[in-house]
C-alpha cells in the first residue's frame, strides 16, 4: 500500500492510503447517500431506549383504546403523537421500529463478525497449509455454499426453535463459508509474494505469518464482502422473523414487525406492516449502495 | 465457439482455466463416468446426515403427539396415539424404520394429514415448479432487455438507473417485495382508482388439468393469481440478469465479429438481435439453470407471503405444526434436486466449454 507515494499524482499531493479511499468513496453521491442512511439505521439502533417516544416492552404505559390507530393520531390521553401509528396491541409505531432495528443490527452485525473470524482463520488455514488441509476444507465450504442459506437457516431453526442466539447460530453457519473462501482466495494471491517469502527466510513461526502478514494484505475484500452480507444477514434474520421461525415474539425484530402487520394489510391499516418495512429497507439498501462503492474503491487494482 | 466464451462468465461461475484446450474423448468419458459416480456417493451421504441430524433435532425438541389432540385427552388416549405413529419406540429404532422404509419410497405419513408425506410433496410440487418457471420467464423478460440497453449505453441515465435499480432488486428481501406488490397492486390502487382491477393476493385460483397436474396459468384467473408472487420471486433473479446481461454485452461489443458486423453494414438490429444476443445467452443460460434452485428455495417465502398452495408453503406449515415426516421427506426432496441441479451444471460446462475440466472441480 506505501507504493502509492511512488507515483507521480501521489508526489504532487501526498495522501494516506485512508484519505484516498474516503476521497474516492466521496466521489458517488449515491454511495454517500447510501452511508447516511446505515449512520441513521445506527443511530436509531444504539440510542433507542433514550429516542422513543415510547417504551413498546413496557405494558403499563400501553392503552388498548389505541390500537390500531392511523399515523399522525393523538393518544388517548393526550400526552403524545402517535406519528407512524400503533399496532394491534397499541405499541406505537416509531418505537416500536426503533428498537426492532437495534435488534435487527446487533443479530447482524453480531452474526458477521464471529462468521468473518471463523471464515478468516479456516481460509488462512486453508491457503497456507494447502495440500490435504485445504482440499478438505475447501470440500466443507463447497457443499455449505452449494444449498441456499434460506434453507439451510430454515431446517436448522425448525430444529433449533426460536430464539435470539439460535438465529445467531443459523445465521453464523451459513455464513463462515462466504468469507472462508474469500480469505482463501486473497490469501493464496499474497502467499506468492515476496514479503511472505521474507518473513519464511526469518523464521517466523507460521501464525505469526498467516495473521499478522498476510491477513492485513487480505482485509480489504474481507471488508467488502463483509458489507454485502451484513446486508444479507439482516435480509435473512428479517424472513426468518416473517417466516415465525426467528427471533421470539418478546424480542421483536424488523421482520416480526412486519410479521405482525401483515394480517392487517388486506383489511387496510397498512402502517403497522409498510412502516416497519420501510426501515428495513433503508437499512438494507443504506448498506448495500455503501458496499457498491466500497468494492469499486478497495479493488485491488486501484489500491496500487 | 468456445474460445469466444466471454470472461466474465468464467468469473461468475467460477470455473478455472487452462492451457488444455481439450481432452481427448476416449480419455473424457472414463473421468466423466468416474467423476458421475464419486458425485452420486456424495449425493447419498449428505443426504443421510442430513436427514439423521433433521430426524433427531425434531425429536428432541418437541412433542408432536401435544399438539394434535385436545389436553384433555386421558393418558390412555394419548399412549394409543404414540403407539399408531410408532413414537413409542426409541429414537433410534425410529430412525432406523425410517431409513428402512425411505429406501422403499415410504417417508411416513403426515401426523396431520394422515396421508404418505412423500405423495403430499408431490401433490404440491407442480404448483412451486409452476411458480419458478413463471418468474424465470418473467426475470428474462425484464432482466435481459434492460440489461442489454445497459450494456450498449452505460453512461446514458437511463442505465445508470437501471443499474441502481438492479441493487435495489439484489438487496430488498423477498417477503418485503411481496407485501409491497400486495399494498400497491392489491389494496391501495384499486382504493383510489376505481377502474383499476384489484389483483388476487392469495391462492391459485382456477386450475385445470394439463396431463393430469393442475396448472394455473391456463386461465385467466389463474393468470391474474400467478401475476404478484412470479413478479415478486423474478425481483431478485431480474436484477441477477441484467447486472449479467451488461457485464456480458460490455465484453461482446469490442469482439472481432461485431466490428465484421458491423464492416459488413448489418443493421443495428441484426447486430445487437442476432450476434451480440447469441453470444450473451450461454452465461445467462447457465447462472438461470443454477439460479432456478435458488428460486425454488425463495418460494418458500413467496409462497408463504401469497399463500400459494406449493411445495414450499407446506414445509413451514409442517415447520410451525411439528409435522415431523413431512419435513424430513421435503428435506430429502430437496436435497435430491440440489444434488441433482449441481450435477447437471457441471456437467453442462463441459459440454458448453470443453476447457472446463471436470477433475479441476472435483478436487
Amino acid at each position: 500500500m506505501t507504493d502509492s507515494a511512488l507515483e507521480p499524482v501521489a508526489a504532487v499531493r501526498p495522501q494516506t492510503p485512508f484519505q484516498r479511499v474516503v476521497s474516492d468513496f466521496c466521489e458517488s453521491r449515491l454511495a454517500v447517500f447510501g452511508l447516511v442512511l446505515v449512520v441513521i439505521s445506527a443511530f436509531v439502533a444504539l440510542f433507542a431506549p433514550w429516542i422513543s417516544p415510547q417504551n413498546p416492552f413496557d405494558i403499563a404505559s400501553l392503552d388498548l383504546l389505541d390500537a390500531k390507530v392511523p399515523p399522525g393520531t393523538v393518544s388517548g390521553d393526550g400526552k403524545m403523537v402517535y406519528w407512524l401509528g400503533t399496532d394491534g396491541q397499541a405499541r406505537d409505531m416509531l418505537s416500536a421500529i426503533f428498537y426492532g432495528m437495534r435488534i435487527s443490527l446487533f443479530v447482524g452485525a453480531v452474526s458477521v463478525v464471529v462468521a468473518l473470524a471463523i471464515g478468516v482463520v479456516v481460509g488462512l488455514v486453508a491457503a497456507y497449509a494447502g495440500g490435504k488441509v485445504d482440499a478438505l476444507l475447501m470440500r466443507i465450504v463447497d457443499l455449505m455454499l452449494s444449498f441456499p442459506a434460506i434453507l439451510v437457516a430454515l431446517i436448522l431453526l425448525s430444529v433449533l426453535g426460536k430464539g435470539i442466539d439460535k438465529v445467531l447460530f443459523a445465521l453464523i453457519l451459513v455464513q463462515w463459508a462466504y468469507f472462508a473462501r474469500a480469505a482463501r482466495g486473497a490469501a493464496l494471491v499474497e502467499r506468492n509474494k515476496e514479503y511472505v517469502e521474507a518473513a519464511t527466510c526469518l523464521a517466523l513461526p507460521a501464525s505469526r505469518i498467516v495473521f499478522r502478514h498476510m491477513l492485513p494484505n487480505c482485509m480489504p475484500s474481507l471488508i467488502v464482502i463483509a458489507t454485502i452480507t451484513l446486508a444479507r444477514a439482516i435480509a435473512l434474520e428479517a424472513t426468518l422473523s416473517f417466516l415465525g421461525v426467528g427471533v421470539p415474539v418478546t424480542q421483536p425484530s424488523l421482520g416480526m414487525l412486519i410479521s405482525n402487520g401483515f394480517e392487517f394489510l388486506l383489511s387496510g391499516s397498512y402502517w403497522i406492516s409498510f412502516f416497519p418495512g420501510v426501515a428495513l429497507a433503508i437499512a438494507i439498501v443504506g448498506i448495500n449502495l455503501a458496499g457498491d462503492q466500497l468494492r469499486d474503491v478497495l479493488n485491488p487494482r486501484n489500491l496500487r | 465457439m468456445a474460445g469466444s466464451a466471454p470472461l466474465q462468465w468464467r468469473i461468475i461461475v467460477g470455473t478455472k482455466e487452462d492451457g488444455a484446450t481439450g481432452v481427448a474423448r476416449s480419455q473424457q468419458e472414463p473421468e466423466m463416468l468416474v467423476y458421475i459416480i464419486r458425485r452420486l456417493m456424495q449425493a447419498a451421504l449428505v443426504m443421510v446426515v442430513m436427514s439423521a441430524v433433521v430426524f433427531a433435532g425434531i425429536y428432541v425438541i418437541g412433542d408432536p403427539v401435544a399438539m394434535m389432540i385436545s389436553p384433555d385427552a386421558s393418558e390412555v388416549e394419548r399412549e394409543a396415539v404414540r403407539v399408531t405413529l410408532g413414537l413409542d419406540q426409541p429414537t433410534w429404532r425410529q430412525y432406523l424404520t425410517f431409513v428402512g422404509d425411505a429406501l422403499h419410497g415410504d417417508f411416513g405419513k403426515s401426523f396431520l394429514a394422515g396421508q404418505p408425506a412423500m405423495g403430499l410433496i408431490f401433490e404440491r410440487m407442480p404448483a412451486t415448479m409452476e411458480l419458478a418457471v413463471a418468474s424465470l420467464i418473467l426475470s428474462l423478460l425484464i432482466g435481459l432487455p434492460m440489461g442489454v440497453y445497459a450494456g450498449l449505453r452505460p453512461h446514458a441515465p437511463g442505465s445508470k438507473a437501471i443499474m441502481t435499480g438492479s441493487i435495489l432488486g439484489f438487496s430488498l428481501p423477498n417477503f418485503w417485495v411481496g407485501l409491497m406488490l400486495i399494498m400497491v397492486f392489491a389494496v391501495l390502487l384499486p382504493d383510489l382508482i376505481p377502474w383499476w382491477p384489484r389483483l388476487p393476493a392469495s391462492g391459485r385460483g382456477t386450475t385445470v388439468n394439463l396431463l393430469g397436474v393442475p396448472v394455473s396459468f391456463l386461465t385467466a384467473d389463474g393468470l391474474l393469481h400467478l401475476i404478484l408472487p412470479a413478479l415478486t420471486l423474478a425481483f431478485y433473479k431480474g436484477a441477477l440478469i441484467v447486472r449479467l446481461a451488461r457485464a456480458t454485452a460490455r465484453e461482446v461489443l469490442p469482439m472481432d465479429y461485431i466490428k465484421f458486423a458491423r464492416a459488413k453494414g448489418l443493421s443495428e438490429n441484426r447486430i445487437v438481435g442476432v450476434h451480440v444476443l447469441k453470444n450473451i445467452m450461454i452465461p445467462i443460460a447457465t447462472v438461470s439453470g443454477l439460479e432456478f434452485g435458488q428460486t425454488v428455495a425463495f418460494a418458500v417465502v413467496t409462497e408463504t407471503v401469497f399463500s400459494w398452495p406449493g411445495m414450499g408453503k407446506l414445509l413451514i406449515d409442517s415447520i410451525l405444526l411439528l409435522d415431523r415426516p413431512v419435513v424430513v421427506a421435503y428435506l430429502v426432496v430437496i436435497v435430491f434436486f440440489f444434488v441433482i441441479l449441481n450435477l447437471v451444471v457441471d456437467l453442462l460446462y463441459s459440454v458448453l466449454d470443453p476447457r472446463v475440466r471436470l477433475e479441476s472441480r472435483a478436487t
